[in-house]
């Protein structure tokens, strides 16, 4: 028996094959570097947009980004802001409007009422909705929203208005409050509404006293999301609300008037004659486009941070 | 006696109170409320439908092919959307070029390679909130970095795009749509089964190994559904190309250009023909024929969203 102790065991190399080992370390650093590339397209962004806004910023006179009376015509040097946030606002109220009742009405009927069959035939129309380009939503808007329904709910709205482009952007929206708070509602326990039913409640009051409240989170989440998205919309207000370019200071909805979006893409029909405008004084219009994006970037960008922490606040508590 | 009565006046009113027979009128209202608001999104499409082919029906029915083959032009009767769907056709090679490798390589680095760091979350977080930055800005990132940095001489021609071109626009485009290539792809590759990955490193296959011959076949219908969702997406997009400087104006000639050529030069693409003529004064534009390209317009994104749908129900897995 000694002896066998005594024979030294075989040296076995369990480093594996070297050419695989470096082969899979290179894969590794390939697909590594596909990661980080995500990681360069936002600091491209931010330093593109600060660096322009910071030229901007030091070219114009201050004064005017808040001009008296209000006015956004940048091919003039008058850069009023109140007139696009007022503007914003606007056509982002008239379309969460549309779209809480649209998208919370569907969201609850798909989640807690309709039967799987019923759903597979329902769900595809949220679908399409958000399947339609914006460029088409704004056509719409146009032809049909703005002198359908917008002139006939006040007859003195203009053709072309921010409540027309504010429905569009409504519709636009819808499909995305409908899907986020359809999520959350569905992921609220079915313990909880059978605990409902066992004290006797009716399903409408399991509806709306258990479920919706227990789903709340998610719910504001989708509204959230969905008014960042209606802030960052740009085609449909374009197309819709009227302005060609410069616009006057209004809080009236049937007006026409414009968005910092619409603005930007306004000014941008044409980048070679902005650009081409020079770099001093009312030639600073280009460069205005990126503090513009600058804005935006951020307040999108704080809304969906927002969203998002109560999105996952509902995938912690179930 | 009394007492009997008592007990059958108990015995109705709980029967009845069990079986529910009143009629609960405002869960009816509630629930027609609910099946309304899906009733009216379903309401909108077909408007919308019906005024696009109203509008823009007879275009096509008057003209045919010709409208399809057409150049842009200041004559009603004569423009076309033959540009167009060249811009569209091209942008779309390119974000497929572009964003779908580099989206797909992405997601199987989060969900395959990537440990549990600060970088892989910080990557992660970054690519949720790129989904959520307005399209427009995007645009804007393209015509600093795509147009003016790379395409040398403040875009006018030259460098590595060249400028305001088809090349610029499509990269644009790309970086774009590349979030949401991302999402869907580690979504769909989340959704293989971790038996089969260790089943593969049972029998001694390396991480590499595994991901190619086990993972990503198997999340090959999801990645496809997903990628194609998002190309019908970009081809849809308006914003980002007017700021990158796709054309805007009456008409411009392309001649018998090579296809070489016409990615160096002027170009335009089908949102960007709708855009244009939407905003033109005249009815024959700003209504017929800006309705005729939008059916051209959502026949393509109706295709590509056909066969996405085509290809998952071709491929997909249950497990």
């Amino acid at each position: 028996m000694a002896d066998v102790t005594a024979a030294p065991p075989p040296m076995i190399d369990l480093s594996g094959n070297r050419r695989r080992i470096v082969k899979e370390r290179a894969i590794r650093i390939f697909f590594l570097t596909a990661g980080v590339s995500s990681l360069v397209i936002s600091v491209a962004i931010v330093a593109t947009l600060v660096g322009k806004s910071v030229e901007f910023l030091t070219h114009i006179d201050l004064a005017d980004l808040w001009t008296q009376p209000h006015r956004w015509a940048p091919r003039v040097g008058k850069y009023d802001l109140a007139t696009l946030f007022v503007g914003s606002l606007l056509v982002t109220a008239v379309a969460m409007l549309v779209a809480t009742p649209l998208g919370l009405g569907a969201a609850i009927y798909l989640a807690e009422y309709a039967r799987p069959r019923v759903r597979r035939i329902l769900k595809p129309i949220l679908e399409m909705l958000a399947g339609i380009p914006s460029i088409v939503l704004g056509f719409f808007a146009v032809q049909w929203l703005g002198p359908e329904i917008v002139q006939r709910v006040s007859s003195e709205a203009d053709a072309f208005s921010l409540a027309a482009a504010g429905l569009g952007v409504g519709l636009l929206v819808t499909p995305l409050v409908a899907s986020v708070s359809e999520d959350a509602m569905r992921a609220v326990p079915d313990s909880l509404r059978e605990a409902s039913y066992g004290l006797g409640a009716r399903k409408i009051t399991t509806v709306t006293r258990i479920v919706f409240p227990a789903a709340i989170s998610g719910i504001v989440a989708a509204l959230i999301l969905a008014a960042s998205r209606a802030i960052g919309e740009t085609m449909i207000v374009a197309l819709a609300a009227g302005s060609i370019g410069d616009a006057n200071y209004t809080t009236d909805v049937f007006g026409v008037g414009t968005t910092i979006t619409a603005a930007m893409a306004q000014l941008a029909v044409g980048t070679d004659k902005v650009a081409a405008g020079g770099g001093q004084g009312a030639g600073q219009a280009y460069n205005s486009l990126f503090f513009l994006g600058l804005l935006l970037f951020f307040v999108t960008l704080l809304l969906n941070l927002v969203g998002e922490l109560f999105v996952r606040r509902v995938r912690e508590k179930y | 006696m009394a007492s009997a009565d008592i007990a059958i006046t108990r015995e109705i009113t709980v029967d009845r109170a069990l079986r529910g027979r009143r009629i609960d009128v405002a869960a009816i209202v509630f629930q027609t409320f609910l099946l309304l608001c899906l009733l009216t999104c379903l309401f909108f499409i077909l408007i919308l439908v019906a005024t696009v082919l109203s509008d823009g029906w007879p275009v096509i029915q008057d003209r045919g092919t010709d409208f399809l083959t057409s150049d842009l032009s200041r004559f009603d009767e004569k423009a076309g959307v033959a540009q167009g769907i060249f811009g569209s056709l091209a942008l779309a090679v390119l974000v497929v070029l572009v964003a779908f490798p580099l989206g797909i390589a992405t997601s199987v680095y989060l969900e395959e390679y990537a440990r549990d760091s600060w970088l892989t979350r910080l990557v992660r977080l970054n690519i949720r909130n790129l989904a959520g930055v307005p399209s427009v800005v995007y645009g804007l990132l393209g015509l600093a970095v795509f147009v003016q940095i790379l395409g040398t001489n403040r875009g006018e021609g030259g460098g590595l795009t060249g400028g305001r071109t088809i090349i610029a626009g499509g990269l644009t485009l790309a970086v774009l749509v590349l979030p949401v290539v991302i999402i869907t792809s580690s979504e769909a590759i989340r959704a293989v089964p971790q038996s089969l990955r260790e089943g593969g490193y049972g029998v001694g296959a390396t991480k590499w190994e595994v991901t190619r011959r086990l993972v990503l076949p198997n999340a090959f219908a999801g990645i496809l559904t997903g990628t194609v969702l998002s190309l019908s997406r970009a081809l849809g997009e308006t914003a980002p190309l007017i700021l990158v400087g796709a054309f805007y104006g009456t008409f411009f000639t392309t001649g018998d250009a090579s296809v070489g050529d016409r990615l160096q030069t002027t170009y335009t693409a089908l949102p960007m023909v709708v855009f244009q003529w939407s905003t033109d004064a005249k009815t024959e534009f700003n209504t017929e024929l800006a309705a005729a390209a939008i059916i051209v317009l959502l026949a393509v994104t109706l295709f590509a969203n056909l066969a996405a749908v085509l290809l998952r129900n071709r491929y997909e897995k249950k497990w």
